[in-house]
């Protein structure tokens, strides 16, 4: 196949993806009453029109990459990780913790690589759990992680009500040391906005897992398992070991995720501080198709959607840029063959 | 690649032409009244029947009573609390509100950065300074705060009074101070008209989802009707469905809270707490209009019609004439300070 061709198989579907989701988005928009040129117009200048709304695209985009790319990296080896949700959250708490524990008025600098390894060991604990039931004993990843988020966040939210939290409040006390720097603080235009420098990691982080797929070992075996984890073991693979390792790396890096929120942002664990980024997540990875860029690309996407849907909210319901996240994912889903022949390995185990 | 790329040019001339079809109804987005309000819901808050949708009643009161354009916003996640209080002060809305505890950081911190624009929070928490005197919330933030221990207290006399046996019921969501408010209300107004009752205090837990268990509100409610409880009132969430439906189960009666409940179980529900934040909000938009808007802490109590019992055609047949001249001279002593009911548990 030619690099053209390739790219366009790339690009399409998504690109049909979305014309669909704008046209259903104008189809319901006339519906409620409005016009859709002004709920777009009211969209683009809310999100990319202003320096606060550009802000916190890039804000939320930042935890859609980090919990796009550990799906992503799920699926590049044949597994679906549903349970980016918890393992984000893990990874906002156990930075928390740390923040809590350090003294004050150490360098953030300094503070960082704690942060980043206590929240990779708090999502890639989760992450492990399916990884090692699945290595051993077969169990599925999809329903092991469905069910560890239930009991993960309920466990979470126990520890910070009932342990942590400051009276009155859902939330964590604040780190004493080590807070990233806001977007904000260097350009004033951004004031107030919830961007900052976590947003440099998340590309850090894309880079990298670009890199370990594409140009390691470690990389090509767990793509090898993703494509045909048989041939893959006959090729002397170690395939149990790919499964559980690209599980726990995965939920490490919807961990460091939570650092966004917690050590960027506000400084703190809160209940419920990203919900629903961690199954938008796996939107990002499907549109983005697993591929690194253009998960960044779609995580920008989605961010978009969610704070335009903010922006609108004066002409039409919130609910509506629920549904038009829905329709790409819907039609993205039918037409991006990953999906589809992860859809035919399902068929074809259950048959055995 | 070619079917694929006629859809894509397809779709798009579908969708360009119908960016030209302007409805005759649409509102202009830029529209703009004399005063404006701003709105934020807690997540997903819209359509839960008694706090969100009592603060979203209350500005459309005021919307159509006093003229005021109003704009909710409704977050999405975490960070869109302070992005949507954020977007309609930098719109320049005059008084913009914050539905929940939840919005107290965000809402002082916007305070302090947007001081010619007046902020209000509904049930926003006051701290305290480590010797404990309250620390007064900016001087453009007005903090909407409910006596809620003396709706309690209302509910938990007239619990006593038709109980008909020593026993009334409690049962709370999540344990923690907030809660506990409702609890001490209601044992005050137990022990005022019947001293030698006992009340039974049961918790659902002490996490937040104790606030969306319906099947522990059963639960325990059931244990209770089976020590011989014959009232219930809770002070939780969507757990009271649970509470409600053990009520109907055993032909025994619940009290609801926050808002009228009667409907979960007509017939089983005696009467509701209810907490007016409709009146609240409407009453905060209202000193905007009239120029007399001053930050600080409102308490909305019995006295300001902030909470209260239902009593309605719906009710009146479970409540006697000579109970409910008892209760509403109670609400007079209270009004009046003769009674002061406590608020925290003794």
């Amino acid at each position: 196949m030619s690099t053209r061709a390739q790219i366009e198989e790339a690009i399409l579907p998504p690109l049909v993806a979305l014309m669909l989701a704008a046209v259903v988005g104008d189809a319901l928009i006339l519906i409620y009453g409005q016009s859709p040129a002004d709920v777009y117009a009211l969209l683009i200048e809310g999100t990319w029109g202003n320096a606060y709304g550009l802000g916190q695209v890039l804000y939320k985009a930042t935890t859609l990459v980090f919990t796009g790319l550990a799906v992503g990296l799920g699926l590049r080896a044949g597994l679906f990780n549903i349970g980016a949700e918890s393992q984000l959250a893990a990874g906002g708490f156990c930075a928390a913790l740390v923040g809590m524990a350090l003294p004050p008025g150490i360098p953030a600098i300094l503070c960082l690589p704690l942060y980043l390894l206590a929240a990779a060991f708090g999502g890639g604990l989760v992450g492990a759990v399916p990884g090692v039931l699945k290595a051993r004993f077969g169990a599925h990843e999809v329903i092991v992680t469905i069910m560890l988020n239930f009991i993960v966040l309920a466990l979470l939210n126990y520890l910070t009500s009932a342990k942590v939290h400051v009276p009155d409040t859902l939330h964590t006390p604040e780190l004493k040391s080590g807070a990233l720097p806001r977007v904000g603080d260097l350009l004033p235009s951004f004031h107030g906005s919830a961007a900052n420098a976590t947003s440099l990691l998340a590309i850090a982080a894309a880079i990298a897992l670009g890199w370990f797929l594409f140009r390691t070992r470690a990389g090509f075996e767990l793509r090898a398992v993703g494509l045909q984890s048989r041939a893959a073991e006959y090729a002397g693979i170690n395939v149990s070991g790919v499964v559980w390792r690209a599980l726990a790396i995965s939920g490490a890096v919807a961990g460091v995720g939570g650092l966004n929120y917690v050590v960027g942002y506000k400084h703190y664990y809160e209940e419920g501080f990203a919900t629903g980024a961690g199954f938008l997540g796996i939107a990002v990875a499907l549109v983005g198709r697993n591929h690194p860029v253009g998960i960044v690309v779609a995580a920008l996407l989605f961010a978009t959607l969610s704070q335009g849907g903010l922006a609108v909210n004066a002409l039409v319901p919130k609910q509506m840029v629920d549904v038009l996240q829905a329709v790409v994912i819907l039609a993205v889903s039918t037409s991006v063959p990953e999906v589809r022949q992860l859809l035919r390995g399902a068929r074809g185990s259950s048959e055995k | 690649m070619r079917k694929l790329l006629i859809l894509v040019g397809v779709l798009l001339v579908v969708h360009v032409a119908l960016l030209f079809v302007h409805p005759s109804g649409a509102a202009q987005p830029s529209a703009r009244a004399a005063v404006n309000v701003g709105v934020v819901f807690d997540l997903g808050g819209r359509g839960d029947k008694s706090f969100n949708d009592g603060a979203y009643l209350g500005a459309e009161r005021a919307a159509k009573n006093l003229g005021v354009r109003v704009r909710f916003i409704e977050p999405g996640e975490g960070s869109d609390r302070e992005s949507g209080l954020r977007l309609l002060a930098a719109e320049g809305m005059q008084l913009v509100i914050g539905v929940g505890f939840i919005f107290t950081d965000d809402l002082t911190q916007l305070a302090r950065e947007y001081p010619n624009t007046r902020f209000a929070g509904v049930d926003y928490s006051v701290s305290m300074d480590t010797g404990g005197r309250i620390i007064p919330p900016p001087a453009n933030l007005a903090a909407l705060k409910f006596r809620e221990e003396q709706g309690s207290f209302l509910v938990g006399a007239m619990a006593a009074l038709l109980g008909q046996s020593k026993k009334v019921g409690f049962v709370g969501g999540m344990n923690f101070p907030l809660i506990h408010k409702f609890e001490a209300g209601y044992t005050a107004g137990v022990k005022r008209v019947c001293p030698d009752c006992e009340v039974v205090v049961q918790y659902a837990g002490v996490t937040p989802e104790a606030f969306r268990n319906p099947g522990k509100g059963k639960e325990l409610a059931l244990s209770q009707y089976q020590q011989g409880v014959n009232v219930i009132f809770h002070a939780s969430g969507s757990t009271g469905l649970g509470v409600f439906e053990a009520a109907r189960q055993t032909g025994k009666l619940a009290i609801g809270v926050d808002a009228d409940q009667y409907k979960e179980a007509p017939g089983y529900v005696l009467t509701s707490m209810v907490k007016r934040v409709d009146n609240a909000v409407y009453d905060a938009i209202s000193r905007v209009v009239d120029k007399r808007f001053t930050g600080g802490i409102y308490q909305y109590g019995l006295a300001e019609d902030g909470v209260g019992y239902v009593y309605d055609r719906h009710n009146q047949s479970l409540i006697p004439p000579a109970v409910r001249a008892r209760l509403e001279t109670l609400k007079q002593d209270i009004i009046a300070g003769r009674i002061t009911v406590p608020n925290t548990r003794q």
